[in-house]
């Protein structure tokens, strides 16, 4: 349980900004020096807002996003430093769900034809027959009759349509999925079913999942552990439960303070952490802790002092309220 | 507390190649002064397309629009063009779910605000700017003199919903719309949207109908819900009963499908099936093909109406629900 299917040390994805389309006027800070372990056989539930480079992270953790700097590292092999030849043969393990399987599907291929299309990339379940038969097993595994192989994408429900998307993510027999968003677009009374069904396949096929959303209630709901992660930085890591009943972060806190519950009683009782304006521009990330403008507990030495992942109470937290451990301002500097 | 808006038997019927979708069949409800009332659903449950038609936004044809409701001595179904104009802009608001989309890109957000204010209040460019500006403020945007003459690109999404708000509330609304006012943004702007509403509803005593998906945000705001499914109000009843007993099998499922933070362990029961197609409703309860309880022989081929269980609780049902678990399906 506690063997490391995946490492993600210092991991930067920083996209370059033209002004112009020419002159490079600095970059957009997506990913920012993220580091975390996935645990074989777990979900890790990657939280946060939009922009904080959660998607990101996790297209580079299968190799669909080039690192700028660090490491990724799948079951011993460095995926940002894999050749192509590598790498193809780490994808047929590594698979991603994406949040609109709508967008994710070929609407000219029939949906056989989409879930073929990786075991026809990686040469497996040769021959006609064989591949047919393989189909038909992936949509029943998923709860989808075999005979709607032959229809195309418009054809289905949104709640199908993730089906038929986990399908073709399972059709290589992955070890690791990436779940980037898998429930976000779907009503409420389907989302349950997508849920529990990567639930029961997490279950009967031995997978590791990256569970990547902004809907805490979700995470907290499918996670074994959770990383928050603000502004392109991972800024609290335990576990799911021990994060939901005692967050240590000041961002983890107003974040959770911010999810309605569904509960008339609590809602009413319960103190909101508002957090004041917006979010900096990650072109231009604040200096030392890059949640400092917002945070109500700001002290002296969050601008000078870059803080880093420390032990807290067994999670993980990158904040001064827990010890001022971090690089100085100027140092980071230099680094940049 | 006197009723600001009552809505009857309101239709909302669109022709389609395939025949006639009926996407609100038939809905009523009051809306007292000063009270949030949630109008929840899924997406083509027609709790969007019903209060576009009480504020004569549906386009007819290809839409028809029946039935009345009850704003200021008038039914709106029958007013003119002109007269909903006249409404929309002093009485009755509406902000929507992605304010990029309803703000104009190529005009200054005060020229937006002002624009409102001259022809609905007469005021001079002047006061009129004063008044903006005052407005902005109160929806808390930092350095509102500066940020007027800005334009909406200029803006981050929950700033965007602020100025929205700001225009909504330009001539003093009785009544704010809000249509998923909050699902583009993220959770800690949506807590900041929530709380101003609530905050301004406090000051200027406005009733609001509060569109949601999310029962999560219902649960925060509403003092009242309304819980639409396939064009109909399905159940009624103040949020606290509602959330604590309800009683059509929908409700059950739509609330024991969700997980709640804090509740990790919590098993997630779902709901068989797809809603029905508006243009191929099925004949009996709209719900009954993915009903577990379904336990009377009513329920396939006759429609049931909402009936009063007492306590301003309404439920459309033959038979008395027990709540999920203890069904015997």
């Amino acid at each position: 349980m506690t063997e490391v299917l995946v490492t993600v040390d210092d991991l930067k994805v920083w996209f370059p900004v033209r002004e112009g389309g020419l002159r490079k006027t600095g970059n957009l800070r997506a990913v920012d020096g993220v580091s975390f372990e996935v645990r074989r056989g777990e979900t890790l539930g990657l939280v946060g807002e939009s922009g904080c480079g959660k998607s990101t992270t996790g297209l580079a953790m299968i190799g669909l996003e080039k690192a700028t700097a660090g490491r990724v590292v799948f079951d011993g092999t460095d995926v940002t430093a894999a050749g192509k030849r590598e790498l193809r043969a780490l994808r047929r393990r590594m698979a991603m769900i994406f949040q609109d399987p709508y967008a994710s599907l070929n609407p000219r291929r029939s949906i056989g034809d989409s879930i073929a299309e990786p075991l026809e990339i990686h040469g497996l379940h040769k021959g006609k027959d064989a591949r047919t038969r393989r189909v038909g097993e992936l949509l029943e595994l998923v709860g989808l009759s075999p005979e709607y192989r032959n229809r195309y994408p418009h054809e289905f429900s949104g709640g199908q349509r993730q089906r038929v998307g986990i399908a073709r993510a399972l059709a290589t027999e992955p070890d690791f999925i990436v779940c980037d968003e898998p429930i976000a677009s779907l009503d409420v009374s389907i989302q349950a079913q997508i849920l529990n069904l990567l639930h029961r396949l997490q279950a009967e096929l031995g997978l590791t999942y990256l569970f990547i959303a902004h809907d805490l209630s979700a995470v907290q709901h499918v996670a074994d552990r959770i990383a928050v992660m603000y502004l392109g930085r991972v800024v609290e890591v335990a576990e799911a439960r021990a994060l939901g009943e005692d967050p240590k972060h000041p961002y983890t806190r107003a974040l959770l303070s911010a999810v309605p519950l569904p509960d008339p009683a609590a809602e009413r009782r319960r103190k909101r952490i508002l957090l004041e304006g917006d979010l900096p521009s990650p072109l231009h990330p604040p200096t030392g802790c890059n949640f400092r403008t917002r945070c109500p507990d700001r002290f002296q030495p969050c601008p000078d002092v870059d803080p880093t992942l420390q032990d807290a109470e067994g999670h993980l937290v990158a904040c001064h309220l827990y010890g001022v451990v971090g690089e100085p301002v100027d140092a980071a500097a230099d680094r940049g | 507390m006197s009723a600001v808006l009552t809505v009857e038997d309101l239709r909302v019927r669109f022709g389609t190649k395939r025949g006639v979708a009926e996407v609100v069949s038939g809905i009523g409800y009051t809306l007292h002064e000063a009270e949030t009332l949630a109008i929840v659903g899924e997406s083509g449950s027609g709790k969007s397309v019903s209060s576009l038609a009480l504020m004569g936004l549906v386009p007819q044809p290809p839409g028809k629009v029946t039935g009345t409701v009850h704003f200021g001595g008038r039914n709106l179904v029958e007013c003119s063009r002109e007269q909903l104009r006249h409404i929309r802009g002093n009485d009755i608001a509406m902000i929507f779910q992605d304010p990029m989309t309803s703000l104009n890109p190529v005009l200054t957000i005060g020229r937006q605000l002002t624009e409102h204010m001259q022809e609905h209040l007469g005021l001079s460019d002047g006061d009129a700017r004063k008044r903006a500006i005052g407005l902005l403020d109160r929806v808390g945007i930092p350095a509102p003199d500066r940020r007027i003459d800005d334009y909406p690109h200029q803006f981050s999404g929950g700033m965007r919903q602020r100025v929205m708000i700001a225009i909504g509330l330009a001539c003093d609304p009785k009544v704010l719309i809000a249509d998923e006012p909050t699902t583009a943004l993220d959770v800690t702007t949506q807590a900041q949207i929530v709380e101003l509403v609530e905050q301004l509803q406090d000051d200027l005593g406005m009733a609001v109908i509060w569109i949601t998906h999310d029962l999560g945000v219902v649960a925060g705001i509403a003092d009242r819900v309304a819980v639409m499914y396939a064009g109909q109000i399905v159940e009624e009843a103040g949020v606290d009963e509602l959330y604590a007993n309800p009683r059509h099998p929908y409700t059950q499922g739509l609330l024991g499908s969700l997980p709640v933070l804090g509740q990790p362990d919590r098993e997630l029961t779902t709901i068989a099936g797809v809603p029905p197609d508006p243009v191929a409703l099925p004949p009996g309860c709209s719900f009954w093909p993915r009903c577990p309880q379904r336990l009377d022989p009513r329920c396939e081929h006759e429609r049931p109406t909402l009936r009063d269980l007492g306590g301003g609780h309404r439920v459309a049902t033959f038979y008395d629900a027990k709540p999920a678990g203890e069904a015997t399906s």
